[in-house]
């Protein structure tokens, strides 16, 4: 630790303004910054600072995954195992699915942040740690089998067109990590949908065993096979096939514990989206107009990346609406669409995604009312402070 | 009843203007950068349609159609005009266009002065012309059809554009790079939020 001090000392004063490698500063600011904490001091004034920062901020986000991920690493062994019919330890369900899972995030990791360096580099900005968290996200929202170019593909393009372009961390419009899969999801349908990508090896022509079937709860759902729905519990614990991060609902609960307790992720989103969902699961209910609507609220939330997308993904600071009011509207809306999205749309079976996609089209709609009402409401409260004066 | 309600949500969501047919795209790019005037224009369309979908439909049913003229007498039964369609339904939208902005102008100026030659512009929009055309192909039958989906099409539109305004309020701080300000960023929103509003394609109501 202390050598590496040394040599960053060394180099720092050709990195600075009139150094040799002056080019090269922010490059060399985020290696700093994530190596050690950044050791500015302010001269003049007071300033509050709070150890709150972004990179702290993004650490939580990353503790908060973790559970879902290594949970994610086992169900991927513990899937594979199932369809060979071998019972797998635990430990060898875990580093099966761990190999199968680290390639993942490491091309999503080097892909991303690699245009992020360039990006910084060529436009002379620090590089942001915005990538932390949307780098651990795409791998968790993919399906194991994906072949690595397009993780690669479509994280580039995610991260080039959906934030670059748009000035880089803080001012992109659609959440990165959810245009990645967007991305994904509409230019090589075959390798995110069906029943065969969900679990390793399935669409390799591994050996299967009788009555195995890689279909997710949704994609049954979807076919109108309701009985082959598994057990509540089975989908509250995760050991279902599905994306690699969104299976296990507890593991997802543990995050959203750790973001609700640090305060990081916002709880009117939560909750509302929480809200949206059980209310359109119940107008459906009373409509009862195929088998779909019949499904009960319960259920609803707990197949697919509903939970997952409303803890990690609708709660987003920077996409989704910023005022406490629009808070509300923004979620009930996302809750609303997605259970929608899933009835009526035969097409897309999960309907997540996309329906936090498009309320991230409308948060800034949401926000300019809400803010534009606040307006009008204190102008006619000041007016009538001056009328009563 | 619940055909028309269909039809409606259809012409918002599914069928939508902007993001299905990128249709009507010159005042979207360009006059969406504030919220107030987008709304003001997106009203505009919306009521533009409104008036001029079920007219040229009327002068379609009974005037331009093959065999349209049989009520008149028996011998134009087999009279096809509709080669004059184009014509005629441009000819109605730019009477209603000068109808409208004649109205915006009495009663709201400074809308009118927001959106300058762009009002006068709604007459070659093409979602207005294309909802007529729409209307002529799908060879919709009773005018109440034609109303719904006139005015889906339209709100359809208005929610495009305003959504899109506010995008770009947002967007005015940020550090777009250089070459992709104004219209280049615009088109890669418009394309983002056009794989956000393929959530609704493929649904069947």
């Amino acid at each position: 630790m202390k050598t590496l001090r040394n040599f960053l000392d060394k180099i720092k004063p050709q990195v600075e303004k009139g150094g040799r490698f002056e080019k090269l500063r922010s490059t060399f600011d985020a290696f700093e910054t994530f190596l050690f904490v950044p050791d500015k001091v302010t001269f003049k004034g007071s300033h509050i600072r709070d150890v709150m920062d972004m990179k702290r901020t993004m650490i939580v986000v990353i503790l908060a995954l973790v559970p879902a991920l290594l949970f994610g690493m086992w169900n991927v062994g513990y899937q594979y195992n199932l369809s060979i019919g071998e019972t797998g330890s635990l430990m060898n369900n875990f580093w099966f699915g761990f190999g199968k899972v680290l390639p993942i995030i490491i091309v999503s990791y080097v892909s991303g942040l690699a245009v992020e360096f360039i990006f910084a580099q060529y436009r002379g900005h620090e590089v942001n740690e915005g990538f932390l968290v949307s780098g651990l996200l795409i791998p968790m929202i993919v399906p194991v089998t994906i072949p690595l170019w397009m993780v690669a593909v479509s994280t580039i393009f995610a991260v080039v067109i959906g934030k670059e372009a748009f000035g880089g961390t803080g001012m992109n419009i659609f959440n990165p990590a959810l245009l990645t899969r967007a991305f994904m999801f509409f230019a090589y349908p075959a390798d995110m949908s069906g029943d065969q990508v969900w679990v390793w090896g399935l669409n390799k022509g591994s050996h299967v065993v009788d009555g195995f079937s890689g279909a997710t709860p949704l994609g049954n759902a979807g076919l109108g096979l309701f009985d082959k729905l598994p057990e509540l519990s089975d989908m509250i614990i995760g050991t279902i096939p599905g994306s690699i991060g969104e299976t296990s609902k507890i593991a997802i609960l543990i995050g959203a514990a750790i973001l609700l307790f640090t305060g990081i992720g916002s709880w009117r989103i939560m909750l509302a989206t929480l809200i949206g969902g059980v209310g359109m699961t119940l107008i459906f209910n009373a409509a009862d107009a195929n088998e779909y609507m019949k499904i009960d609220p319960l259920t609803h939330i707990m197949m697919g990346g509903f939970l997952f997308g409303l803890v990690f993904m609708a709660t987003d600071p920077v996409t989704s609406a910023q005022t406490n009011r629009g808070k509300w509207i923004y979620g009930i809306l996302v809750g609303m669409f997605a259970i929608m999205i899933r009835v009526f749309n035969p097409a897309y079976p999960e309907g997540m995604m996309l329906a936090i996609l498009l309320m991230n089209t409308f948060a800034p709609l949401i926000d300019h009312y809400v803010i534009q009402s606040n307006i009008s409401k204190r102008l006619k409260r000041s007016k009538l402070l001056v009328q009563n004066k | 009843m619940d055909n028309l309600f269909n039809l409606f949500v259809r012409s918002i969501f599914i069928d939508n203007m902007i993001f299905a047919y990128f249709l009507g795209m010159c005042s979207y790019l360009a006059v969406s950068k504030t919220v107030k005037t987008s709304v003001g224009l997106g009203i505009a369309v919306t009521f533009v349609l409104l008036i001029t979908a079920p007219l040229n439909w009327l002068v379609d049913f009974y005037v331009l159609k093959p065999g349209a003229l049989k009520w008149l007498s028996a011998d134009l039964a087999d009279l096809d005009l509709s080669y004059l369609s184009f014509l005629i339904f441009i000819a109605v939208i730019a009477a209603m266009v000068q109808l409208v902005e004649m109205f915006v102008e009495k009663f709201s100026p400074p809308l009118y002065n927001a959106l300058g030659i762009f009002l006068p512009l709604i007459a070659v929009n093409c979602a207005i012309l294309g909802v007529a055309l729409f209307v002529q192909e799908r060879d919709y039958q009773t005018i109440s059809e034609v109303t719904v989906y006139a005015v889906g099409s339209g709100v359809g539109w208005f929610l495009a554009i305003t959504a899109i305004a506010a995008i770009k309020e947002k967007i005015s701080y940020s550090a777009i790079p250089p070459g992709l300000r104004g219209l280049g960023i615009s088109f890669i929103i418009t394309g983002l939020m056009a794989i956000a509003f393929m959530s609704f394609m493929g649904i069947k109501i």
